[in-house]
């Protein structure tokens, strides 16, 4: 394969939490939204991040465009090293890394006109552009998005969720990124609309060549639309692994309670599915469980994965578990 | 008798923007211990339909038609008739358990006051009853936990304590309005499971109000496909999944992805939802159906039953959509 568009190695996100009436001097609890997340993203591919609220899903997506301080690394193409870099220096990879939001109307400004919106990214990225050919930009884009060209003038309010939407990844795609960061672009839209920003996003994403990082906490969407998928639990990975390869043959024991637990439009599938429970409910992020953070949950935790914290092996298939496999053989199995 | 019975439900609002005719009459029968789904997309009505039922509907709403609640009619209904009907006859569940409970009160409080409204019991019976009814519901250490108040719980423990206060006076009919859809998927299958065990021990007349098909697959046995505020298509829930007799379920089935399946294009549907400020003239569905004709513009066939227990609303025949 060609060389990764983006690499990322043992990224940390933590915040800082202070009590209401701590004094100025008392040490802030510590909570590690993403701890030690690390992977490859390669041109034109699209990873998939699932997990559930608290995963730390968007906090990561974040970080990679310094919208949250981090530690750790993630190395464009060009060997600039994404968390590192000055405000200033940033800049300049903010064109070619790009966002689209989960709230379409709340993520665009409601006094400007839809024109102004996707023009903006272009004031700010290419300062150099003649007004003709920011407008003819502006147009072209439009119209690769679906939105037509009376609509130029006018406001957010006057769009529809799904329209809105594509307002969102017009100014997005504007500056030509080669890389598209959605967090959870589709969830807050009904089934019908659903399926056409899905499909616009994956036909621009093969038109365009652009690689893609589709966070969503619908693992059936997520499914369709990666080449990879990441599954994340209290901000660590717990597999990585090929789409068809993770949804058919899941290693994790997280990963295959998640799977179970997806409603499937079909009646005589539903009976016939077994749900695997998973017993409590998250721990608290501010005090993850030693070792392994999912063996809380786990039907096949031992004392091994109170003392050790599983890596996540560095295979195709990477699998973050002390005893990985497929479900049956884990059915058997009696929890110590 | 039919234990539910809706005709011709109409609701409107008085809006600044005009009058929006969010219902537009629906006709539905449910009989004791059945599990109907309403499934619908945002701005179907569907739960409009759920609280014109219990008599909530917003002050500028306006309902017309018919509800009977077990032979007597209960659509708008004075105080006195739906008060003792609410909660001890019809419960419901809502979609977000935080705004639903009292952040104020204690569990035990919240729960203990439902009883002693409704049935007049003394306040420590009362606890005791709502311990076992939190039991029953399965959270751990019930005892102990009804003191605490909404907040220390997690959503999915929330939406347990309003499933256990909805079941307290055993209602014949429990209403759930996306009693999921704030939860993740994996407690989502917790509460969805127990919501069936319950259904199934109680023997209670069950309506699931939700935009997903996957949850209604797994619960219901009947199920009313809602758009614009109209009924599309309703039928035991096997033959709809197997062969949706509507060109919107066939759609709304096609669009959506799924887990067991390989993903190829998505079969999407063109244009968006209806204005509902416009008059409820013809099919809802008509301006994105790729079979409509200029008829269906103008109006559109009653529900009619195409096999048994089966009912469609649409111009064209079942071969014109094949």
């Amino acid at each position: 394969m060609s060389q990764p568009l983006l690499s990322v190695e043992d990224l940390r996100v933590t915040f800082e939490l202070h009590r209401a009436g701590d004094l100025p001097w008392t040490r802030p609890r510590l909570l590690r939204a993403v701890s030690g997340v690390s992977f490859e993203l390669f041109p034109g591919e699209t990873l998939g991040i699932v997990g559930e609220s608290g995963s730390g899903k968007s906090t990561l997506a974040r970080a990679l465009v310094q919208m949250v301080p981090a530690t750790g690394r993630a190395v464009w193409q060009d060997g600039a090293d994404l968390i590192a870099l000055s405000r200033r220096a940033m800049l300049r990879y903010r064109a070619d890394i790009q966002m689209v939001f989960q709230d379409p109307l709340a993520s665009l400004d409601p006094r400007m006109t839809v024109g102004q919106i996707i023009a903006e990214p272009l004031r700010t990225h290419f300062r150099d552009l003649s007004e003709t050919e920011r407008k003819s930009r502006v147009k072209a884009m439009m119209d690769r998005v679906g939105l037509l060209p009376n609509q130029i003038n006018r406001y957010p309010h006057e769009f529809s969720g799904g329209q809105a939407q594509r307002i969102g990844i017009a100014r997005a795609l504007v500056v030509q990124p080669k890389l598209l960061i959605c967090d959870e672009p589709v969830s807050a839209l009904d089934v019908s609309i659903q399926a056409q920003v899905i499909n616009l996003l994956s036909e621009l994403q093969r038109d365009l060549g652009l690689a893609m990082i589709f966070i969503a906490h619908d693992l059936s969407v997520v499914k369709h639309i990666s080449d990879r998928v990441m599954v994340l639990y209290l901000g660590r990975t717990m597999e990585l692994a090929e789409s068809r390869a993770l949804y058919g043959d899941p290693q994790h024991p997280y990963t295959q309670a998640l799977l179970s637990a997806v409603p499937i439009p079909d009646p005589a599938a539903e009976r016939a599915k077994v749900v695997i429970p998973l017993e409590g409910d998250l721990p608290s992020p501010m005090n993850p469980p030693s070792g392994c953070v999912f063996r809380t949950r786990c039907a096949r935790a031992e004392d091994v994965c109170a003392e050790r914290r599983p890596e996540l092996t560095r295979a195709a298939h990477g699998v973050a578990c002390h005893f990985p496999g497929p479900v049956a053989a884990s059915a058997g199995r009696v929890p110590a | 008798m039919a234990l539910l019975e809706i005709t011709d439900l109409s609701v409107a609002f008085d809006t600044q923007e005009g009058v929006v005719n969010a219902v537009n009459g629906v006709t539905l029968a449910l009989d004791r211990g059945r599990t109907l789904g309403i499934v619908g997309e945002s701005g179907s009505g569907k739960s409009q339909i759920a609280f014109s039922v219990m008599g909530l509907l917003a002050k500028n709403g306006r309902a017309t038609g018919s509800v009977r609640f077990d032979g007597r009619e209960i659509l708008n209904a004075r105080p006195a008739v739906i008060n003792p009907i609410r909660a001890q006859k019809i419960a419901m569940v809502f979609q977000d358990p935080m705004t639903s409970l009292n952040p104020y009160m204690r569990i035990s409080d919240q729960m203990a006051e439902v009883l002693v409204h409704h049935k007049g019991i003394g306040k420590s019976e009362a606890v005791a009853e709502a311990v076992r009814m939190l039991d029953a519901v399965k959270i751990p250490d019930a005892a102990g936990r009804i003191r605490l108040y909404p907040h220390e719980f997690s959503g999915g423990m929330r939406q347990r304590v309003m499933i256990a206060m909805s079941l307290l006076c055993r209602p014949d009919l429990l209403i759930a309005d996306e009693p999921t859809t704030a939860l993740d998927v994996t407690v989502q299958a917790q509460i969805m499971t127990l919501l069936g065990e319950l259904q199934r021990d109680f023997g209670m007349a069950t309506v699931l109000i939700t935009h997903d098909l996957g949850v209604i697959a797994g619960f219901c046995e009947e199920v009313l496909v809602l758009y614009g505020g109209q009924v599309m298509e309703t039928s035991p829930t096997d033959p709809l999944f197997e062969s949706p007799a509507h060109p919107y379920t066939r759609g709304l089935l096609a669009a959506i992805p799924r887990v067991d399946q390989e993903g190829e294009e998505l079969d999407a549907i063109p244009g968006s939802p209806p204005n509902m400020t416009r008059a409820p003239k013809g099919c809802p569905f008509a301006p994105r159906c790729a079979f409509a004709g200029e008829d269906c513009l103008d109006h559109l066939a009653p529900l009619s039953e195409f096999s048994p227990g089966r009912f469609r609303a649409c111009n064209r025949s079942l071969e014109e959509i094949a």
